[in-house]
C-alpha cells in the first residue's frame, strides 16, 4: 500500500476515533444545557450566576461540592427552603446535569473527590467558634438567612442567601469534607469568607465541622406535613342574596384594611365582551403592605394574587369562597411563606365570616 | 463514637426519608427569558395566543405596589383562558372558579424576566373531578409549551 494511501487511512482512523470519543461528550453537554435550561435556569440563572436560587458557577462552590453532594441536593432538595426535590429525573439525567454544572469550573480545576471519612473534632469548642464566626449569617441554630435571592428580597450585591445548615436536605447531602472545604476556601463572590484567612487553624475548622454536623435537623416544615391536607378553597354559605352578600363582603374587606380593586361578574374576568352572568361574581382586593412583606419572603407569591373572593349562586343559595393560601403554599416549598399563608388564611376566614354572619 | 454512629446510621436514614416524600419540583412551573421585561411580556402574550387562548387581562401589581410607596421591579399577572371552556366550568363546576381563569406571573429580574404558573395538574388532586382530568392535563401541556416558547424566543 502506497505511503500516501496509508497516511490517508491513518488520518481517517484518527478522525473516526476522535469523533467516536468526542461526540458523546458533546451530546452530553448539549443534553446538559437543555436539562439545565428546563429545570434549573429559572432559579439559578442561565449561566449559573444565581437568582431565586444560589449561584452555582462559583469556583469555590464547585471545588467544595463533590458529585455526591450535587446528586443528593438535586434528588432531595432543601425541604422548606424553596429548592425542590427533583425525583422525576432519571439517574442519567442527574449525572448529565452534574457534568454540565461542572463545566463552569475554571480550566484546570480538579473535581472535588468524594470523601467518606468523618472528621474528628471538639463539638463544644466548635459551638463557641460557631457563635462567634457563623451565627450572624447562618442563625444561632443554623436556620439560615431569610427570603430568597432576587431583587424583591435583597440587593443584588449579595448573590447568595446564607444556607440553612440545619436543613435535613443539606445535612444528608454534605459530607464532612464538603463542609470543611467550604470553610477553608470560603466562597469568593459571596459574603462567605475563608476561615483560614480569618486566622483559624485547621483544627478549629474541624471543630466547626463537627459542630455543624451535630445540628439537629430542622423538623420537616409545613409544606411536607400538614399543608397538603388542607382543602383547596375556603368557603362559607351566605344567608343573604347576591347583592346583599357583595355589599357585606366589601364592608368586611374594608374593615380588614384591604384595598378594594374591582367587582365584576366572573365571565368578565376572561372576556370583556362576554355575557354578564350575575350568578358568579368576583371581588378583587389587595393588602399592598402584606404583599410587599410576602414578596420579600418569596418573589413567586403572585400566584396567590389577586386576593379574590368568588360569590356563586346555586339554587337560590349564595356562597363565598377564596383559594386556601395554606393549600397553595404547599407547592412553594418555603416554610417562611407558610407562616404568612397561615396569617392570610385567618384574614380570609375573618372576612368570609364577617360577610356571611 | 456517638457522632460516628449518627453519621453512619442517621444521615442515610434521613436521605431515605426525604426521598420517600412526594415529589414537588413539577407542581410549580417556572422559566427564565434572557431579555428585557418589556419584550418578555409581549412575547408571553404572543405565546399564550399562539396556543389558542385569549389574554383576558394583565394586572399591574407593580403599579399598585408603587402607588403604596413600595419600591418594586416590574411585576404583572397575565390572566387567560378559552371563553367557551371558562363558561362551561362556570356552569358545571363553580367550585373551581377561585383558581380560574388561568394565569401566569411574570416579573423582572435585572435584564431577564421570570414567568411562572402552578401546574394545572394539581387541580385534579385538589378537586378530584374525573371528567376534567383530561382538561387539566391539556392545560398542563399547553402551559408548559407556552412557557417553553416564552423562554426560547
Amino acid at each position: 500500500m502506497p505511503l500516501i494511501q496509508r497516511l490517508h487511512r491513518f488520518i481517517a482512523a484518527c478522525v473516526v476515533c476522535t469523533l467516536g470519543s468526542a461526540a458523546p461528550a458533546a451530546w452530553a453537554t448539549d443534553d446538559g444545557a437543555k436539562l439545565y435550561a428546563h429545570h434549573c435556569a429559572a432559579c439559578h440563572g442561565s449561566r449559573g450566576t444565581g437568582g431565586v436560587g444560589v449561584p452555582l458557577a462559583l469556583p469555590d462552590f464547585l471545588a467544595a461540592a463533590d458529585d455526591n453532594f450535587l446528586r443528593k441536593t438535586i434528588r432531595l432538595g432543601r425541604p422548606g427552603r424553596v429548592m425542590p426535590a427533583f425525583r422525576q429525573l432519571s439517574d442519567a439525567e442527574v449525572d448529565t446535569l452534574i457534568r454540565y454544572i461542572r463545566g463552569w469550573a475554571p480550566t484546570g480545576t480538579s473535581k472535588a473527590a468524594i470523601e467518606k471519612s468523618s472528621i474528628k473534632g471538639n463539638v463544644e469548642r466548635g459551638g463557641k467558634l460557631y457563635a462567634r464566626y457563623c451565627a450572624a449569617c447562618h442563625g444561632a441554630h443554623g436556620e439560615g438567612g431569610h427570603g430568597t435571592g432576587v431583587t424583591f428580597s435583597r440587593p443584588r450585591d449579595l448573590p447568595v442567601l446564607a444556607p440553612a445548615l440545619n436543613n435535613p436536605g443539606l445535612l444528608a447531602a454534605a459530607s464532612d469534607a464538603t463542609i470543611k472545604t467550604t470553610l477553608m476556601r470560603g466562597r469568593r463572590g459571596t459574603p462567605m469568607p475563608s476561615f483560614l484567612k480569618l486566622g483559624l487553624k485547621e483544627q478549629d475548622i474541624d471543630d466547626l465541622v463537627v459542630y455543624v454536623r451535630a445540628f439537629k435537623p430542622e423538623t420537616l416544615p409545613d409544606p411536607v406535613q400538614s399543608m397538603a391536607d388542607e382543602p383547596p378553597v375556603i368557603e362559607r354559605a351566605s344567608p343573604y342574596d347576591m347583592d346583599k352578600t357583595v355589599e357585606r363582603l366589601k364592608e368586611a374587606i374594608g374593615a380588614a384594611n384591604m384595598r378594594l380593586i374591582r367587582t365584576e361578574s366572573f365571565d368578565r374576568t376572561f372576556s370583556e365582551d362576554s355575557r354578564e352572568n350575575k350568578r358568579h361574581v368576583v371581588v378583587d382586593s389587595c393588602d399592598f403592605d402584606f404583599l410587599n412583606q410576602a414578596l420579600k419572603i418569596d418573589p413567586r407569591v403572585g400566584l396567590f394574587l389577586p386576593c379574590r373572593f368568588t360569590l356563586s349562586e346555586r339554587d337560590g343559595k349564595v356562597s363565598v369562597s377564596t383559594i386556601n393560601p395554606k393549600r397553595l403554599s404547599a407547592i412553594f416549598n418555603n416554610s417562611e411563606l407558610n407562616q404568612l399563608c397561615d396569617k392570610m388564611h385567618k384574614v380570609y376566614v375573618d372576612i368570609l365570616e364577617e360577610a356571611t354572619f | 463514637m456517638k457522632f460516628r454512629a449518627l453519621r453512619h446510621i442517621f444521615f442515610p436514614w434521613l436521605a431515605a426519608m426525604l426521598l420517600a416524600l412526594p415529589a414537588r419540583a413539577d407542581e410549580l412551573l417556572m422559566v427564565r427569558a434572557e431579555r428585557p421585561f418589556a419584550d418578555a411580556i409581549n412575547d408571553l402574550q404572543i405565546a399564550i395566543q399562539d396556543h389558542g387562548y385569549k389574554v383576558a387581562r394583565i394586572q399591574r401589581v407593580d403599579v399598585g405596589l408603587a402607588s403604596g410607596g413600595y419600591a418594586t421591579a416590574e411585576y404583572r399577572l397575565v390572566f387567560f383562558g378559552k371563553p367557551e371552556e371558562m363558561r362551561e366550568i362556570e356552569d358545571r363546576y363553580p367550585e373551581l372558579l377561585p383558581y380560574l381563569p388561568l394565569k401566569i406571573v411574570i416579573f423582572a429580574e435585572g435584564n431577564s424576566a421570570l414567568a411562572l404558573a402552578y401546574n394545572p395538574a394539581i387541580l385534579q388532586g385538589f378537586f378530584k373531578i374525573d371528567p376534567l382530568q383530561s382538561r387539566f392535563q391539556r392545560w398542563e401541556k399547553d402551559i408548559r409549551e407556552i412557557l417553553d416558547q416564552f423562554a426560547a424566543q
